[in-house]
Formats: structure tokens, C-alpha cells, sequence
């Protein structure tokens, strides 16, 4: 790194925790004129972690030539992003020129994190005990559908239409039924999330194993292989993208059965904490419950993506 | 029986049918071939070549007539008969290493024939690309890589359906070379399916002829030079001429399809 560059490094780091620090000095002097329902220190704590990250990473990004010119490629976003936290803090708590009570500043989200983090906390479990149980039934059973459907051509006669059908049902349309027929509210939403998965990754994984090229089959039967083989280390591995593909968009799609469960009938998660706080016109704790979502799914996104890119590292493109 | 032939092809039909109308893939084909024999055959496209390479390999059925090895009738895919296809067929998701212990691994007998892989790696000249996946390598060395996965399985005979088609004439000669040093080692029987007159007098001992509509065998002729043979040869451009000739009088197109 030359001086040139080095300079300009050191400015992008400090652009970058400028826009947060200004975020954090407008909350420390603007009065405020919000009533008690605010958290104003703790929401400044937020904002000098976030600047002690950004300093942090800008040391570790200093390293190679890549990592520094991504960090300064995403200073602007970075910058602008301090600066809204300002005008929402400014707008919401300060001066209240948005509706209250239904446009709270971030400090008055905090209230939610200060006040109710046990709870929000037993809520962001729940959810994700539902979405993983839920998740991993409708992938496992769909895989194992996919598979027979693919493979058997009577499986398909029968099963390929039902799914065809299901697919355009939005599963929550099956809410009465779920929890009539399940022994509790938790195994309804489990049921929900697992048939949208179920019936997605069921569809592109049998499609998967039906392009298997026949030269393939044809090579593991020579090989040596029995029809166990050829579906497990043959059929299955060629259609493990289109698995992923499945499994990418029934996430999401699980994302919404999820909260829409939850907010037509459970006894917890973080689509009940939203319509629990609504009812007493909470909405800081509706965007709490919204930011938790953000986080948590990102997370899961995130985390499937790294799978993704583990299992399919031999394909063209993704790995170099 | 002839004892001394460890294929014997007697009078095979294979007739393709759809609702318009009936191509008749190979009529009447015998053929013998001896054990450790290197057998090309040649002819245009639409000559039943690979359809002959493929009912051999077990993958088709002949509407009538008889293919026995060592005397016992062909009734499917054998890893006895290992067989090379013409684009690979690699399985893209496994390692270079992994895709020629498929075999292994599909037989159930992985762990005592293991030490086989390392020494059909360093034969095919592959080291270095163990851990490397199909995307990553050049036609050429998928080509080896498809070679090493069927001799894994130790065949008895070998099936190469155009194995070196699609690669450009270096590579090529280079392929050609690495299947003859595996003749030496292994006493595998090959047959070779090509449309490359060179290729065929380069690497074998008898060359077949056939010509297509129906898919016959038109004349099989013998080559009797020692190995390394030069490309430059009297004989050897001698019974090239001869070939061709034959060819061209044996395949009712005006212009036969051969590569010079």
C-alpha cells in the first residue's frame, strides 16, 4: 500500500463510523421530546458497537488488497446508513414529526430490547424450534418423495399430479384443519411449514433425478452398480442442485408460513409477539419482533448458501 | 467349442422400430474375437458400430442371434466388460480419484481392491489431478480418467466407443499412446469403435470394416506390425491405402466419411 492509498483507506474508515457517530452525538444533544417509552443510552451503546465493529473490521479488511476495496466500495452505503439512523432517531423519538404511536425511533425500539429480551428471546426460540422441525420434515420427506417420484413411473402417475395441485395452495389455507386434526398448535405450524417445503423440494428433486443423463445410468450399471447405487450415488448427486434450488425457495416460503402461523394461532414465536404487542398498541415491539426476523433469517439464508456451496463445490462456477 | 475366442458374435440382428418405419441397425454380424486382442471397428456413421460396441456391453439386446464371453451369453452390463464412453460419462460430482474408484465402490469391494487406484492414476498420468473435479480438466484427461475408472474393475475386455472423437489430433496421439502402454500392462481384450482409419492401424490387430443400411460387416483385415508402429511406415501407409480403398469401395457414398 502506498501513501496515496493509504490515505485514502484511513479516510473511508472514518466515513464510514462518521454517519453512526453523528447518529449517536444527535441522540446525546437533541432533546428529547418522546415520553418515557425510550431507551436512549442503550440505543447509543448499539451505535458505538456498531462504530467499534466497523473500526475493527477496517484494521482486519487492511490486510489484502480485496478486502480493502470492498470495505471502501461499501463505505457510501455504510455512511448513509448512520445518517438515516440519525434523521429516524430525530424524527421518531426527538421530535416526534412521525405518527406516534406508530412510528417509534430507534431508541424506542429499544425500550422492547431493555425492557422484554427474556421474552423476545423465549419468543426468537420459539420460531426457530418450528421453522428447524418444520424445515427439516418437509426436506427430508420431500427428498424422499422426489426420489421415488423421479424414479418410479407409477410413483409419478399417482403422486406428481397431488403435488401439482397442492402447489398452488397457500398452505396456511390449511390453518382449521392443522390444528383441529394435530395434537397441538406447535405440531400445526410444524405441519404447515413441512408441506410447502415438502411439496418444493419433492417437485425440483424428482425433476433432478428425471434429467439424469442415461450415459450416467448406463456407467454405474457397468461399473457395476445395483439400482441402490444408482439412485444414491448416480440420481441423487445429479439432482442435488436442483435440490438446492428447491430447498432455497421453500425457505423462504417457510419464512412466511412461519409468521403467518403464528399469527393466526400459537401460543409463542415472533409472528405472536407482533400481533400480542398490536393489540395494545405496542407497534415499538411489532419493529423489534420485525428486526429479530431480519437478523434470524438472514442468518438461515446465509447459512444454507454456505451449504449450498460446500455441497455443490463441484459444479462449473462455483468454486474456482 | 473354439475355446481360443473369448467373444464369439454369431448371427445378430438388432432392428430399431418406431411408428414410420424400421432401421435395420446390424444384420447378420459374426465375429470372433481372441483374448487379449486389440479389434477396431470402423465404418461411417449410421454403419451400427456402436450399437454392435453396445450389445457386446450388455446395454442393448439383439432381436436374434448370440454374443457369448468365454462361452456364456451376455444378458446385461457387466463390470467384466468395462466400457469407455464417447463423452466420458464422468460423474461430475465426484474427485478424479473418486470417479475411478466408482467402480470399487459400486461393487462393494472398495477397501481390499483400493490399492489399485494409485497405480492406474500414475499409468494414465494423472498425478496431481487426484482431488480435482471434471469441469476442471481438459477432454483429454477426462478421457483418461474414463479409461482408468473402467480398467478399476479389472474387465476382461474392454469397450472404448470413440474415446478419442472429440479431442484435437495431439491429444489424441497422446490418448493413443496410453491405451497401447495399458495393453502391455494388463492383458485386457479391446475393442475400439472409430471412425479414424489412422488410429485404427496405429493400435490394432485386426481391423473390422462395416458399412451401413443394413449395419454389416464388410470385410476384416488383419495387421500384422510390431508395436511402436510409425505413422510414417511402408507398411503401414501401404495397408492405409488399402483400407481406404476398401472403404470407399465398400460404402456406397461417393465421399465415406474418414479422417486422413
Amino acid at each position: 500500500m502506498n501513501k496515496k492509498e493509504k490515505q485514502k483507506y484511513f479516510l473511508s474508515v472514518v466515513l464510514t463510523v462518521t454517519g453512526f457517530a453523528l447518529a449517536a452525538i444527535g441522540n446525546a444533544w437533541i432533546p428529547t421530546k418522546a415520553d418515557a417509552l425510550h431507551k436512549n443510552f442503550e440505543y447509543r451503546c448499539v451505535l458505538y458497537g456498531i462504530i467499534t465493529l466497523y473500526v475493527l473490521w477496517g484494521i482486519y479488511s487492511a490486510r489484502t488488497k480485496m478486502r480493502r476495496e470492498k470495505y471502501i466500495g461499501a463505505t457510501k452505503f455504510r455512511f448513509v446508513a448512520g445518517i438515516l439512523l440519525l434523521l429516524w432517531d430525530v424524527c421518531g423519538t426527538k421530535l416526534q414529526i412521525l405518527p406516534q404511536p406508530f412510528f417509534p425511533g430507534p431508541a424506542g425500539i429499544m425500550e422492547a430490547f431493555v425492557t422484554e429480551w427474556d421474552y423476545i428471546l423465549q419468543n426468537t426460540w420459539y420460531s426457530l424450534r418450528l421453522y428447524l422441525v418444520g424445515f427439516s420434515i418437509g426436506t427430508i420427506a420431500g427428498i424422499i418423495t422426489g426420489v421415488l417420484v423421479g424414479w418410479f413411473p407409477k410413483v409419478r402417475y399417482w403422486v406428481s399430479p397431488v403435488l401439482k395441485v397442492l402447489g398452488v395452495i397457500p398452505a396456511v389455507a390449511w390453518m382449521p384443519f392443522a390444528l383441529t386434526l394435530l395434537p397441538t398448535p406447535f405440531w400445526a405450524a410444524v405441519f404447515l411449514i413441512a408441506v410447502v417445503v415438502w411439496m418444493l423440494v419433492a417437485t425440483l428433486t424428482a425433476s433432478g433425478v428425471e434429467s439424469t443423463p442415461k450415459t450416467q445410468f448406463e456407467a454405474g450399471r457397468i461399473l457395476g452398480g445395483n439400482a441402490r447405487y444408482l439412485v444414491f450415488h448416480v440420481a441423487l448427486p445429479h439432482a442435488l442442485p436442483q435440490i438446492f434450488t428447491g430447498i432455497t425457495t421453500a425457505n423462504g416460503y417457510a419464512f412466511t408460513t412461519l409468521v403467518m402461523a403464528e399469527m393466526m394461532g400459537q401460543p409463542g414465536g415472533l409472528g405472536y409477539y407482533i400481533n400480542a404487542s398490536k393489540v395494545w398498541s405496542a407497534y415499538y415491539k411489532v419493529f423489534a419482533s420485525i428486526i429479530v426476523m431480519a437478523v434470524l433469517f438472514s442468518l438461515i439464508t446465509n447459512l444454507i448458501e454456505l451449504l449450498q456451496n460446500y455441497m455443490l463445490r463441484w459444479q462449473k462456477g462455483v468454486v474456482k | 467349442m473354439s475355446q481360443q475366442f473369448i467373444l464369439e458374435l454369431k448371427g445378430v440382428n438388432r432392428v430399431y422400430k418406431d411408428e414410420q418405419n424400421e432401421t435395420i441397425a446390424l444384420s447378420d454380424v459374426n465375429l470372433q474375437i481372441k483374448k487379449g486382442e486389440f479389434v477396431s471397428i470402423i465404418g461411417s456413421s449410421g454403419c451400427g458400430k456402436t450399437t454392435l460396441l453396445r450389445l457386446i456391453a450388455g446395454l442393448d439386446y439383439p432381436q436374434s442371434g448370440e454374443i457369448k464371453l468365454n462361452g456364456e451369453p451376455i444378458l446385461g452390463p457387466d463390470p467384466k466388460r468395462g466400457y469407455v464412453f464417447q463423452n466420458g460419462g464422468l460423474f461430475e460430482w465426484l474427485t478424479v480419484e473418486k470417479n475411478i474408484a466408482a467402480g470399487l465402490k459400486a461393487r462393494h469391494v472398495y477397501a481390499e481392491k483400493k490399492h489399485l487406484i494409485s497405480p492406474l492414476i500414475k499409468i494414465m498420468g494423472l498425478q496431481g489431478f487426484e482431488k480435482v473435479y471434471p469441469h476442471q480438466i481438459s477432454g483429454g484427461m477426462a478421457q483418461r480418467v474414463a479409461i482408468a475408472r473402467s480398467l478399476i474393475n479389472e474387465p476382461e475386455v474392454l469397450l472404448l466407443d470413440e474415446p478419442m472423437g472429440a479431442l484435437d489430433n495431439f491429444t489424441r496421439a497422446d490418448l493413443q499412446d496410453h491405451i497401447l502402454s495399458i495393453r502391455k500392462e494388463t492383458d485386457a481384450t479391446m475393442i475400439l469403435v472409430t471412425h479414424d482409419v489412422d488410429e485404427a492401424l496405429y493400435l490394432s490387430d485386426r481391423i473390422v470394416i462395416m458399412t451401413p443400411r443394413p449395419g454389416k460387416i464388410s470385410e476384416i483385415i488383419d495387421v500384422k506390425m510390431p508395436h511402436p508402429r510409425k505413422r510414417n511406415g511402408v507398411d503401414y501407409l501401404e495397408l492405409r491405402k488399402k483400407i481406404l480403398e476398401k472403404f470407399h469401395l465398400a460404402s456406397e457414398l461417393p465421399q465415406p466419411e474418414y479422417n486422413i
